[in-house]
């Protein structure tokens, strides 16, 4: 007989059959084939620079989303994980010289760090009051940030060299960077999408749809979530880690908590609970931000605007309606 | 309390007692002793709120606070995690059956861990219910309220789970869907599972039940055996109000 202390992963259903290949369906197969291929072609119409930093931000959001669209738990502190990761990296590559691949390994660990202390705290309530808590951690390292010395204030760490990937290809040149910035995302996004389909996901579903269900089947349920917490942390801690290098500073912009409510309105304007959705989503905040950014504070109120009528008008998020009216899933 | 367990040498699976249960502050169940024994089928009667859902939601732990005795396999669980509960070989199929809408048949009954040898496997379940194979690949939303009952019951027959919790499996089911519930508990007791089924249908619990308790204000106020059903009809037919 199993005993009570068993590590849940112990008793794991094995893999169900999924339809499609690696569990994508065919439609997401498609998405993720226009995708990829946005991903090669856009750099040579589009400036690299955006692109980086959307694809850093896409995965932030990617992050978010697996903890909001199939665990339920909306963090509202998500900018503390994004910035340490960010700060972390930036100062591993500026102060020791680490290669960009490590730097950003150490932002996304220490993101995953701080989320399993914060995870621990929090998953023990839900709803606002997880919401609350989260925000209320993620203020709590704002303010840590802002006294100590290693994030240089106000000011941040500026110049931030990217160095050679692996000591061998120096990251210097825009191109270079954005290849292994593309890499970075793809490996984050696909490892999402492999976890949401594994058994593991399964009971995550299960929990979001019916938590005292799951309960009494014999899940800690808690156990779960805070896994899914860390990983959401870390890969929140890997996309700022990766925007730090790509933008050569990390500021208190990163971990202040309206970057916490950016990545909500990324997720929800894409499609809660989407594959493709906080992609979506993070590129239309940020190419209003950089686009409309001539036009000053109307970067704040056109974005106010886009996210009322979303809440009003498309609650499922451009993918999400777009999933809906095609009757697939995306 | 009356108690119509004849004293036996048999081992009980499951002994209750002076279970009290409290949601928040409302005291729901007030003092429940009930004992069961292995491949046994128990129903709880009683009225609307008479507390035979929250009875099984205090073995699964799932109410607020809980007090008394609840022992399983001679392990006491009062002080258990509802997860451990489940863990320790008690499966609970809850009156709203719990399907998990975003997955699909098959997914839907291989998610429950395994808690012990002894479950149904997967081609015995589809023999007990041939549309759980034909609907293999639908999602949980598109099944009709039997073939999701169905499901919710076989889910946790592949747990291995000794002790089943129905609650009111045959609620708002066609009457050809009840009697191959009715079959399918008779099949699962045949099978050495334990059932502890509540239902407000007492001709349904006459067929499938060894015995019945009767509730009335969150206590057991009443045991009848099966055979003794006929002779006690008046006494049923005054507490269920039927």
């Amino acid at each position: 007989m199993a005993s009570a202390t068993t590590a849940p992963l112990d008793a794991l259903p094995p893999t169900a059959p999924r339809s499609g290949l690696f569990g994508f369906t065919r439609a997401q197969g498609i998405a993720l084939v226009v995708m990829l291929a946005a991903i090669v072609v856009l750099p040579f119409f589009v400036y690299p620079q955006f692109l980086m930093k959307l694809l850093c931000f896409a995965l932030f959001a990617c992050a978010f989303n697996l903890l909001i669209g199939y665990v339920g738990l909306l963090s509202f502190g998500h900018a503390a994980y994004f910035g340490m990761g960010s700060y972390v990296s930036a100062y591993a590559s500026q102060s020791w010289g680490l290669s960009p691949e490590l730097c950003v390994l150490i932002g996304g660990a220490v993101g995953a760090g701080l989320g399993l202390v914060f995870g621990w705290i929090a998953i023990r309530r839900a709803g606002i009051y997880f919401a609350m808590i989260t925000l209320a951690l993620a203020q709590m390292v704002y303010f840590f940030c802002v006294q100590v010395p290693f994030t240089r204030g106000e000011d941040g760490i500026q110049g931030i060299p990217r160095h050679a990937l692996l000591g061998m290809i120096d990251l210097g040149p825009d191109m270079r960077m954005y290849w292994f910035v593309a890499g970075v995302f793809l490996i984050g996004f696909l490892l999402i999408h492999r976890v949401i389909h594994s058994p593991f996901g399964q009971v995550l579903t299960a929990i979001r749809e019916n938590e005292p269900r799951a309960v009494s089947l014999g899940y800690r349920v808690d156990d779960y979530k805070l896994l899914a917490f860390v990983l959401s942390a870390g890969l929140a801690g890997v996309a700022g880690g990766t925007k730090a290098l790509t933008v050569h500073i990390a500021t208190l912009i990163d971990v202040n908590w309206p970057m916490s409510g950016e990545v909500v309105l990324m997720t929800l304007l894409g499609g809660l609970g989407t594959l493709f959705g906080p992609v979506v989503g993070a590129g239309v905040v940020m190419a209003m931000e950089t686009y409309l950014a001539p036009f000053g504070a109307w970067v704040t109120i056109s974005q106010g605007i886009i996210f009322v009528a979303c809440v009003l008008a498309f609650r499922a998020g451009i993918v999400g309606e777009l999933a809906k009216w095609l009757r697939v899933k995306l | 309390m009356p108690d119509a367990l004849p004293p036996t040498k048999t081992d009980t699976l499951l002994a209750i007692r002076d279970l009290q249960a409290w949601y928040g502050e409302s005291h729901v169940l007030h003092g429940v002793s009930i004992d069961i024994r292995p491949g046994e089928v128990v129903t709880l009667l009683g009225r609307n709120g008479a507390g035979k859902t929250s009875t099984l939601r205090a073995i699964m732990g799932l109410t607020g606070r809980r007090t008394g005795s609840v022992m399983f396999e001679g392990r006491e669980t009062i002080r258990m995690s509802p997860d451990a509960i489940g863990r320790a070989g008690i499966g609970y199929c809850p009156e709203e059956r719990g399907i998990f809408a975003s997955l699909n048949v098959t997914e839907n009954l291989m998610l429950p861990p395994k808690v012990r040898d002894g479950g149904l496997d997967v081609p015995t379940i589809h023999q007990l219910f041939p549309n759980l194979k034909e609907r293999a690949n639908s999602p949980g939303t598109k099944l009709s309220g039997g073939e999701q009952q169905m499901l919710a019951i076989a889910r946790i027959l592949r747990t291995g789970a000794p002790l089943l919790l129905l609650d009111e499996p045959t609620e708002g089911l066609a009457p050809v869907i009840v009697q191959q519930i009715g079959a399918m508990i008779r099949e699962i007791k045949q099978r050495g599972f334990t059932v502890l089924l509540v239902e407000q249908n007492f001709r349904f619990a006459q067929t499938v039940a060894d015995r019945h308790y009767v509730m009335e204000h969150g206590r057991v106020v009443d045991a009848v055996a099966n055979h003794e059903m006929a002779s006690s009809l008046d006494r049923l037919h005054a507490y269920l109000g039927v």
